[in-house]
């Protein structure tokens, strides 16, 4: 056995590597650092569809991340898909005739929500409702519209 | 036939009796810690012949693995010309699945072996004896330390494994085949989740730290105290612990990335 406080020193040595260790998979690897549970306030908006937009997606305005999907749920009677969006607080000056559609980011990436501000100088608050929406793209049925067109053309 | 039921029977009942042995141990194991707080002194002892000298095998591994990771994951990524994510697989991979997993195999045959030897050897030399003689519990005294060492000990060393495999797959994947820097930690952080992926890649690590340790510890305790008996039981500690880590893996993976 070792002479102890040079033990002392090894034991410190590995518990702060280990913490350390830690520290920098909470913050260097994950998303602790642009952790999501600050201030905000939430919006609704309802789509035709929703396609694969899931919770926690991004919500962004002019390509700039401002929030993220909080909810999504179906109304049984107007069935439309219901979404709720937290906005990060400081971004408080979104106008009420904002309109919101379903992108893709590239050809396979994951769906988002991007916000198109429009010109009214009402601002959104909390429980703030989005009226105009454009659904997803759904590629399978744009596709099949392309080729349906491009059949009749040809008659 | 008849012998073979009745070897049948034997064997369920004395694996039934074991895991009864095993569990009051694991319950004075428990109790024995409030022991230790008096004493930080034999905490520390075990935390370095535990901890510390993995410490070595543990990370050299994982930036092995890492590296390896690294280059694997590129040659597949970029036939889909997706080479930048490459720090998400290898994060992903390492955080969720590998860092617990390989440092707990490693730990059981580095510290889980040594501390079944330990053990086995002074019940064979009848220390163990000597100590209740003397009014010492030989389990507040030896095992609740070694216990709560392998505890603690766990998750330090699956973060280490993975904080320095994560930097081995950006020495290969930036350094040497030349996928971007800065899109291996953005795309890495934008897709791994602190409480998702780290917290319970922690979970599973002090899981199989507690396993490890019990296991490892109550072979020991357990052993048929003759060099035999040791040797047989420094081997089952280390099946045992590696059935154990792998099939108790599935059982959190499915518990816990089951539903997204």
């Amino acid at each position: 056995m070792q002479h102890s406080s040079t033990q002392d020193t090894l034991v410190g040595l590995f518990v702060a590597a280990g913490i350390a260790g830690l520290f920098f998979l909470a913050l260097q690897v994950s998303n602790l650092s642009s952790f999501t549970e600050q201030e905000g306030y939430t919006i609704t908006a309802r789509f035709e569809n929703s396609g694969g937009l899931k919770v926690k997606s991004p919500v962004s305005a002019a390509g700039v991340k401002i929030g993220q999907v909080s909810a999504i749920s179906f109304d049984p009677k107007t069935y439309e898909s219901v979404v709720k969006m937290r906005i990060n607080a400081q971004y408080n000056s979104i106008p009420d005739d904002t309109t919101a559609s379903i992108f893709t980011a590239g050809l396979l990436g994951e769906q988002y929500v991007s916000l198109e501000p429009g010109g009214s100088s009402e601002y959104l608050k909390e429980d703030g409702k989005i009226e105009i929406t454009q659904s997803a793209i759904i590629l399978e049925k744009a596709i099949g519209q392309f080729l349906f067109k491009s059949a009749e053309e040809k008659k | 036939m008849m012998d073979f039921i009745q070897t049948l029977g034997r064997n369920t009942r004395s694996s039934f009796t074991k895991l009864g042995r095993a569990t009051f141990f694991l319950v004075q194991t428990v109790i024995g810690i409030a022991d230790i707080l008096p004493r930080p002194r034999l905490l520390l002892n075990q935390l370095y012949s535990v901890g510390v000298l993995s410490f070595l095998i543990i990370s050299i591994s994982g930036l092995f693995v890492g590296m390896v990771l690294g280059l694997q994951g590129f040659y597949i990524l970029s036939d889909f010309g997706a080479e930048e994510t490459l720090g998400v697989m290898v994060a992903a991979s390492l955080v969720r699945e590998l860092g617990p997993v390989v440092s707990a195999l490693l730990f059981a045959g580095r510290a889980g072996s040594a501390l079944t030897a330990e053990i086995g050897l002074m019940k064979a030399t009848e220390q163990l004896s000597g100590m209740e003689m003397m009014a010492v519990d030989p389990i507040k005294r030896i095992i609740s330390p070694r216990f709560l060492a392998g505890f603690i000990s766990m998750p330090l060393l699956a973060a280490l494994f993975s904080a320095i495999g994560i930097i081995g797959g950006q020495i290969v994947g930036s350094g040497l085949l030349g996928v971007d820097d800065g899109a291996y930690w953005s795309q890495m952080q934008a897709k791994l989740d602190f409480q998702d992926d780290i917290i319970n890649g922690v979970i599973k690590s002090l899981v199989f730290g507690f396993v490890t340790s019990w296991i490892a510890l109550f072979e020991g305790y357990d052993a048929i105290p003759t060099s035999e008996g040791v040797s047989r039981a420094t081997t089952r500690t280390v099946v045992t612990a590696a059935f154990s880590i792998l099939g108790l893996d599935f059982v959190l993976t499915a518990l816990m990335f089951g539903d997204d």
